[in-house]
């Protein structure tokens, strides 16, 4: 194989929305036509989405770039004429990256273990294998990680929790329902890396003495279920999940379970009654989920990248990790950066960096050239941030204090053209059509947002108060942070741009 | 129905089962799955009805989704879809009348540095723009 053509080319899912798969079919065309035996490796995402389909070729040791690729460059890509980046490593985008979750995603086929082995795969489990349970949660909690599904509760805590549990039964429940808009690194981990998420849940199960994983996946991600269901199949077939897991004599395996489209069920208890096969209608808490969680057993629930974090964690140690960050944000973090910029992708890194420079520097400002309005961070209930605040660092207690959310670190830039009542408006419709209908505020409050929202449309200036009572109400009588967070977006976009909520009448006398 | 009785937790495996095989959940096989997994009619007539993706009756002969969510809006989405839709002539969840396409909302794709998204029968489509979209109507109507 290696007297051919190596060529790396991305199987994943925003790589074929640009046309991979179209670019693979090239590719194979012209070398039978060459006589060339081509070796093409359909890995993960280097996470350049601006550059994709983003094709390296093998030569002399080396990964060429060369991206965005169209079918119709694939002679020249072959000839070596087509204008290339150097390596990915020499792309200031990915350059200024710190890749600690996202080290292997891209740079394998992600469905070939040993490969995955070959670059640092399985050394974290294997490790974690010769440890008692609590020294494996003693090693998260050192690691300062906390939860990546947006509200960054402290993962060894909650695994300890787990742990002092009484058993048998107990189980490791993996969230991948990632609904946010603007975020796409867990399917990007899924589809570009999925050993490292399965190594993070045996090392999960082995610490907290859980046997029986589920990934809790959206439907809504067909690529990541296709490609999760492989490497289950795999890992079980190398022992590195079943009845002894890499021979340490402790089981653990798991199964994807398919969401249905509901943006509620990735709230944590609601996800448990779905994958209860109950509609997903929001618990109170307590009891917590660790302690009573799947089926009534004590349970982890924690967010692809949170597990997927861990193997990296015990192959270069707690201390490592702990080492990066801001503050109480440990380590880094996997941002995504889209909607209108220039540079959209996954941006990996310590936490920290001020916004400004996540949005001007990184992404490169918006994709349409006008200047950028305003960046909604942290999915549909995290808070419009305005210009003015782009000092903010990139960090949990940081956004806090400038009434936002990083949530699960979705960064979506908008320009001038953007108008924040129409978004507001959608935050409150996005809420109607996603309450789990448990509570009223949220049920019905929201219902009551959108039409609020459009009298201050028709210049109606007295509803504008009627709104914030209304998002008051939300925030003190909502259950979940649906209901109770939709108000940042709302709020965030009045108090922010007031011009935008004038009224058309006014606007137009 | 029957590899999944003997999983935990087994109705949404069988809802999905069924919208596979059938290309809906039709009311008369309601009472057929809450008799195997000993609930009533009326909680697995609950269940099906929490979740968008569960149809009553099947769809056209292709199901377009396109993103409606905040990251694909900003490049556009809005505008691009409320026309596709008025040229169809139907609305959200909508069937041409010739049973070709139905368009139906999604709220998110995880393709929001390439959007507007779509996703057409399970095959992902990004930066979409007005020849690109009537190009896929199109052809999903021939
Ligand atoms: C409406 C709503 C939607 C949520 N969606 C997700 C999601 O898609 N993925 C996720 O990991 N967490 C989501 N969460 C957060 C979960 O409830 C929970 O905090 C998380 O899964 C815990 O894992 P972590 O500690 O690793 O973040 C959501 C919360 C709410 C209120
Ligand atoms: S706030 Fe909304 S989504 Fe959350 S529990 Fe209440 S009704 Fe359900
Ligand atoms: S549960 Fe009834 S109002 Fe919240
Ligand atoms: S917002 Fe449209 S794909 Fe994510």
């Amino acid at each position: 194989m290696t007297d051919g053509l190596t060529i790396y080319l991305p199987r994943d899912s925003a790589a074929k929305a640009l046309g991979a798969d179209e670019v693979a079919a090239a590719l194979a065309r012209e070398a039978e036509t060459r006589g060339i035996e081509l070796n093409l490796i359909r890995n993960g995402s280097r996470g350049m989405v601006w550059l994709e389909p983003l094709v390296e070729v093998e030569r002399d040791g080396r990964r060429l770039a060369y991206g965005p690729v169209a079918p119709s460059d694939v002679p020249a890509l072959l000839d070596g004429t087509l204008a290339c980046h150097g390596t990915v490593e020499d792309i200031p985008f990915f350059a200024r990256q710190t890749r600690l979750t996202f080290a292997r995603c891209g740079l394998i086929d992600p469905l070939d273990l040993d490969a995955y082995r070959a670059h640092g795969g399985l050394v974290g489990l294997e490790r974690a294998a010769g440890m008692t349970g609590a020294e494996i949660v003693e090693e998260v909690t050192e690691s300062g990680l906390r939860g990546r599904g947006g509200a960054g509760f402290p993962a060894g805590i909650k695994w300890n929790t787990v742990l002092q549990a009484a058993g048998p039964r107990k189980y490791i429940v993996c969230n991948a329902d990632e609904g946010d808009s603007g975020t796409f690194a867990d399917r990007m981990i899924m589809e570009g890396d999925p050993f490292t998420l399965i190594e993070g849940m045996a090392i999960a199960g082995l610490g907290v003495g859980a046997e029986q994983g589920y990934v809790y996946l959206r439907s809504e991600y067909p690529d990541a279920i296709e490609v999760m269901n492989a490497a289950i199949r795999i890992a079980r077939e190398a022992g590195v999940l079943g009845a002894d897991v890499l021979g340490a004599g402790r089981a653990f395996d798991m199964e994807v379970r398919v969401g249905a489209g509901a943006y509620v069920c990735g709230e944590e208890t609601s996800l448990l009654n779905s994958l209860e096969g109950k509609r997903g209608v929001v618990r109170a808490k307590p009891p917590l989920p660790a302690i009573e969680g799947l089926f009534g057993k004590p349970t982890v629930v924690n967010n692809v990248l949170t597990l997927a974090t861990v193997p990296v964690i015990f192959e270069k140690g707690a201390a490592h990790y702990a080492g990066l960050g801001l503050g109480r944000s440990k380590g880094t973090m996997p941002i995504q950066i889209a909607g209108n910029v220039a540079r959209g992708g996954l941006f990996e890194t310590a936490f920290g960096m001020p916004l400004g420079e996540l949005v001007h520097e990184v992404a490169g400002g918006t994709a349409s050239g006008r200047p950028v309005k305003a960046v909604q961070v942290g999915g549909p209930l995290g808070a419009y941030m305005p210009p003015e605040k782009f000092d903010t660092p990139f960090a949990y207690e940081e956004f806090d204090g400038q009434g936002g959310l990083i949530g699960h670190a979705g960064v979506v830039v908008f320009d001038d053209t953007a108008d924040m009542l129409a978004l507001a408006r959608f935050a409150m419709e996005f809420c109607a059509v996603e309450s789990c209908g448990k509570c009223t505020p949220c049920r019905i409050g929201a219902v009551r947002g959108v039409e609020t929202l459009d009298r201050i449309a028709e210049g109606d200036g007295a509803a504008v108060d009627l709104l914030a009572d209304l998002c008051e109400t939300m925030k003190d009588g909502s259950l979940c942070a649906l209901g109770g967070f939709t108000p940042f977006p709302v709020m965030s976009a009045l108090t922010h741009y007031p011009d935008d909520f004038a009224g058309q009448k006014e606007a137009a006398e | 129905m029957a590899p999944h009785l003997d999983r935990e937790g087994p109705l949404l495996p069988i809802l999905h089962a069924v919208q596979a095989n059938l290309g809906c959940v039709p009311e008369s096989a309601v009472p057929v799955i809450a008799k195997r997994l000993n609930l009533t009619a009326a909680e697995v007539h609950g269940v099906v009805s929490f979740y968008h993706d569960f149809r009553k009756a099947p769809a056209g002969r292709h199901v377009v989704k396109i993103c409606r969510a905040e990251a694909c809006q900003s490049v556009g989405a809005t505008a691009l879809t409320e026309r596709a839709l008025e040229r169809l002539g139907i609305g959200w969840g909508g069937t041409t009348p010739d049973g070709g396409v139905t368009v139906e909302p999604v709220y998110c794709l995880g393709l929001c540095a390439c959007g507007p998204a779509a996703m057409v029968d399970g095959r992902v489509v990004g930066r979409l723009d007005e020849a690109k979209l009537d190009a896929i109507l199109e052809e999903a109507r021939a």
